[in-house]
C-alpha cells in the first residue's frame, strides 16, 4: 500500500502548525514555506494524477483497517484531477496575495490558507461520507478565518451571514448522514452504493429523504438557486485572493454531487428516480439565468463577478444534471474553465480596486496601467461569458452537444444561449464604464490613494489566463481525458471493488458479515 | 421511548428554525445551537435505541451500535467550535456597526460615524 495518497492532507496539516508555532512573527519565512508547501502540493497532485490517469483506483486504508469498517481515502481520475486543479489555483492565488500584500493585512493568512487546502484536498480524496462532512468543516473553519481576513465592518457582517448559512448547511448535512446511516448502516461510499441497491422501492421513504437532504447540502456548497444567497456578498466582501481561492470551493459542491449521484444514487436507481432529471436540471437552468441577470443588474464590479460565478456554476450543474457520460465529461471540462476564469476575474477586480479605490460602476478617472488591466479583464470576461475563442465557448459547445439527446434539449439550448447573451451585455457594460468612459471623462487623476500593483500580481493573473488559453488549445486532449473520467464514474465497478475487496485488518469479520 | 426521542428532536428542530428566522444574531445563534442539539440526538437515534446494552461486541446477544456515538461526539466538538467562532464574528460585527441584523437591507452595515 502506498502512502502517497494521504500526503495532500498531511502536508498542509503539518505545515500550518509549523507556520503558526515557528514563524508566527516572520512574514518572509511564512511566505517562503507557504509557497514551497503549495509547490510540493502541485508535485504530489501531479504524481497522483499521472498515476491514476490509466484508470487505476488508488486506495489508502487508514490504520490498515479494511473498508467498510475503516476509513479509506480513494484516488481515481476525478479526485486527482480536482486535486491538481486546486493545487495549481492555490499557487497563483498565493503569489497574488504575496504580491498585493493581502497576506500582511491581518494575521495568520498563510496558516489558514494551508488549512483550507487541507480541507479541500481531503474532501476530494475521502471515500467516506462522514469524513466528507469532517473535511467540509475543516475547509469551512479555515474559510471563515480567511473570509474576515483584514477585518472591516462590512466584511465582518458578510462573514456572519456566511458562517451562519454554512452552519445551517452543516446541520442539514448531519441530518442527511443520520438518515443514511439509519437506512443502510454504513457511511462508506462504495458500501453505501451496494446497500442502497438492496432497498426495495416500497420501503424507500427514508433513503429518498436522505438523498434529497444530501443534494440540498451540496447545492448550498455549489450555490445553486435558490440556495445561492450566501454567495454574492461573501465573495464580494472577501479579500480578493480569498475570493479567488473560493472559486474552487463551489466546485467542491459540484464534485460531491458528481461523486455521490453517480456512485451511490445513479440515475437508473429506482428508489431515487426523478431526482436528477426532474429536479436538478431545471434548478440548474434557473441558476444559470439568475446568475446572468445578476451580472446585468450589479452596480458594483465585485458583485458582478460573484453573480458570474453563480451563472457559471449553473452551467456546470446543467451539464451534470443530464448525467450522461458525455455531459459529465463536458461538465468536468467546464469545471476547470470556470475555476480558472472566476479566480482570474476576482484578482483583476482587485487590481482595479487598488487604483480606483472603489468598484462602483460609474465613470471615474482612468486607472493605473489601464491598458494591461483592461486587456486582462477583456480576456477573462470573454472566457467566462463564453465567447469564442476561449475555453468558455468550447465548454458551452460541449455541454450543448451533450444535450442533444436529452428530453429538455430545447430548454437547455435556449437557456444557455440566452444567459450567455445577458452575461456578455453585463460584462461589456462594466468594461466600457470602467475602462473606456474613464478616458473621455476628463476628470483629474487624484494622486492620493493611487498605487501601482506589483509586477508579481500581473504574473499571477497572467498565469491564470495563460492556463485558460492552454485549456482552450488542448481542449481535445482535456476532453479525451474527461471522457475517460466520466466513463469511470458511470461504471464505478472498479471503484467499488477496489474499496471493498482490498484486504486489511478485520478481514475475517467482514467475511462473516456478508 | 421512541415517541419521547422523536418528539424531542421535532420540538428542538422547530424551536431552532423559529429562532433562526428571527434574523438577529443572538436568537439566530441560539437557534443554530438548538438545531445542533436536535441533530445530535437524531444521529444518536440513527443507530437504533437500545437500553442497557454495552457499545462493544461481547458474548451477550444485544449491543448498542457504537458508531453513531462516535459520530455524535465528532459533531458535538465541531458544532461547539463553530458556535464559538460565530459568536466572536457576530460580536465583532455588532460592535463595529451597532446593528445585529443578519439580513442585508439598504443603509445597514454602514460604519458608525
Amino acid at each position: 500500500m502506498t502512502h502517497w495518497l494521504i500526503m495532500p492532507v498531511v502536508l498542509p496539516a503539518l505545515l500550518a502548525p509549523f507556520l503558526i508555532l515557528a514563524a508566527r512573527y516572520h512574514m518572509g519565512i511564512q511566505r517562503v514555506f507557504s509557497v514551497a508547501g503549495v509547490m510540493a502540493m502541485i508535485a504530489l497532485a501531479l504524481g497522483l494524477f499521472v498515476k491514476t490517469m490509466d484508470g487505476t483506483v488508488m486506495l489508502y486504508q487508514l490504520g490498515d483497517w479494511a473498508a467498510p469498517f475503516g476509513i479509506v481515502l480513494v484516488g481515481d481520475r476525478l479526485s486527482t484531477m480536482m486535486l491538481l486543479l486546486m493545487a495549481v489555483l492555490a499557487l497563483f492565488v498565493l503569489l497574488y496575495s504575496i504580491a498585493s500584500k493581502w497576506d500582511d493585512r491581518g494575521r495568520h493568512f498563510h496558516v489558514l490558507f494551508q488549512f483550507q487546502l487541507m480541507g479541500i484536498a481531503g474532501a476530494f480524496l475521502t471515500g467516506d461520507l462522514f469524513n466528507l462532512f469532517v473535511f467540509f468543516e475543516v475547509l469551512l473553519i479555515a474559510s471563515y478565518g480567511l473570509m474576515i481576513h483584514a477585518g472591516g465592518n462590512t466584511r465582518l457582517r458578510a462573514g456572519v451571514q456566511y458562517v451562519l448559512f454554512n452552519l445551517l448547511g452543516s446541520t442539514l448535512f448531519l441530518f442527511a448522514l443520520g438518515a443514511l446511516y439509519a437506512e443502510t448502516g454504513t457511511l462508506n461510499m462504495a458500501d453505501l452504493a451496494v446497500r442502497v441497491q438492496m432497498i426495495s422501492v416500497d420501503a424507500s421513504v427514508g433513503i429518498r429523504v436522505a438523498a434529497v437532504l444530501l443534494i440540498l447540502v451540496f447545492a448550498i456548497k455549489a450555490a445553486l438557486v435558490p440556495l445561492h444567497f450566501w454567495l454574492p456578498s461573501s465573495y464580494a466582501e472577501a479579500p480578493a485572493p480569498v475570493a479567488a481561492l473560493f472559486a474552487i470551493m463551489t466546485k467542491v459542491g459540484a464534485y460531491a454531487i458528481i461523486r455521490v449521484y453517480t456512485l451511490i444514487f445513479p440515475v437508473d436507481l429506482e428508489v431515487t428516480a426523478g431526482l436528477h432529471g426532474t429536479w436538478l436540471l431545471p434548478v440548474a437552468m434557473v441558476s444559470l439565468v439568475v446568475g446572468a441577470v445578476g451580472v446585468l443588474a450589479s452596480k458594483k464590479l465585485d458583485r458582478l463577478v460573484a453573480f458570474a460565478v453563480i451563472s457559471s456554476m449553473g452551467m456546470v450543474m446543467v451539464a451534470i444534471g443530464m448525467f450522461t457520460e458525455e455531459s459529465i465529461a463536458s461538465a468536468l471540462y467546464y469545471i476547470v474553465h470556470s475555476t480558472l476564469s472566476a479566480a482570474a476575474l476576482f484578482l483583476i477586480v482587485d487590481l482595479i480596486r487598488q487604483s480606483r479605490g472603489h468598484l462602483e460602476l460609474r465613470t471615474d478617472a482612468p486607472i493605473t496601467s489601464a491598458a494591461l488591466v483592461a486587456g486582462m479583464f477583456m480576456v477573462a470576461a470573454i472566457a467566462i461569458a463564453g465567447l469564442p475563442p476561449l475555453s468558455g465557448f468550447v465548454g458551452k459547445l460541449m455541454v450543448m452537444n451533450a444535450a442533444f439527446d436529452d428530453g429538455l434539449a430545447v430548454w437547455v439550448w435556449s437557456v444557455i444561449l440566452f444567459s450567455s447573451l445577458i452575461t456578455i451585455v453585463g460584462f461589456s457594460r462594466a468594461g466600457s464604464v470602467i475602462f473606456w468612459k474613464a478616458q473621455s471623462d476628463g476628470a483629474p487623476v487624484p494622486e492620493a490613494g493611487r498605487s501601482v500593483p506589483a509586477p508579481l500580481s500581473f504574473v499571477a493573473v497572467g498565469g491564470l489566463l495563460a492556463l485558460l488559453v492552454a485549456h482552450t488549445v488542448f481542449a481535445g486532449r482535456v476532453y479525451e481525458f474527461t471522457t475517460l473520467t466520466a466513463a469511470q464514474l458511470i461504471n464505478p465497478e472498479d471503484y467499488s471493488s477496489t474499496v471493498l475487496e482490498t484486504p486489511g485488518k478485520l478481514d475475517d469479520a467482514k467475511a462473516e458479515d456478508h | 421511548m421512541e415517541i419521547l426521542v422523536a418528539s424531542a428532536i421535532g420540538i428542538l428542530t422547530a424551536g431552532g428554525l423559529y429562532l433562526v428566522m428571527r434574523l438577529r444574531t443572538f436568537p439566530v445563534i441560539l437557534g443554530v445551537s438548538l438545531l445542533t442539539y436536535a441533530v445530535n440526538v437524531f444521529l444518536f437515534a440513527s443507530g437504533r435505541l437500545t437500553i442497557g446494552a454495552p457499545p462493544i461486541l461481547t458474548d451477550a446477544t444485544t449491543y448498542t451500535d457504537p458508531l453513531p456515538q462516535a459520530l455524535v461526539l465528532t459533531a458535538i466538538v465541531i458544532s461547539f467550535g463553530m458556535t464559538a467562532v460565530v459568536v466572536m464574528i457576530a460580536l465583532g460585527a455588532y460592535l463595529g456597526t451597532d446593528d445585529d441584523h443578519i439580513d442585508d437591507a439598504p443603509g445597514r452595515g454602514e460604519d458608525v460615524v
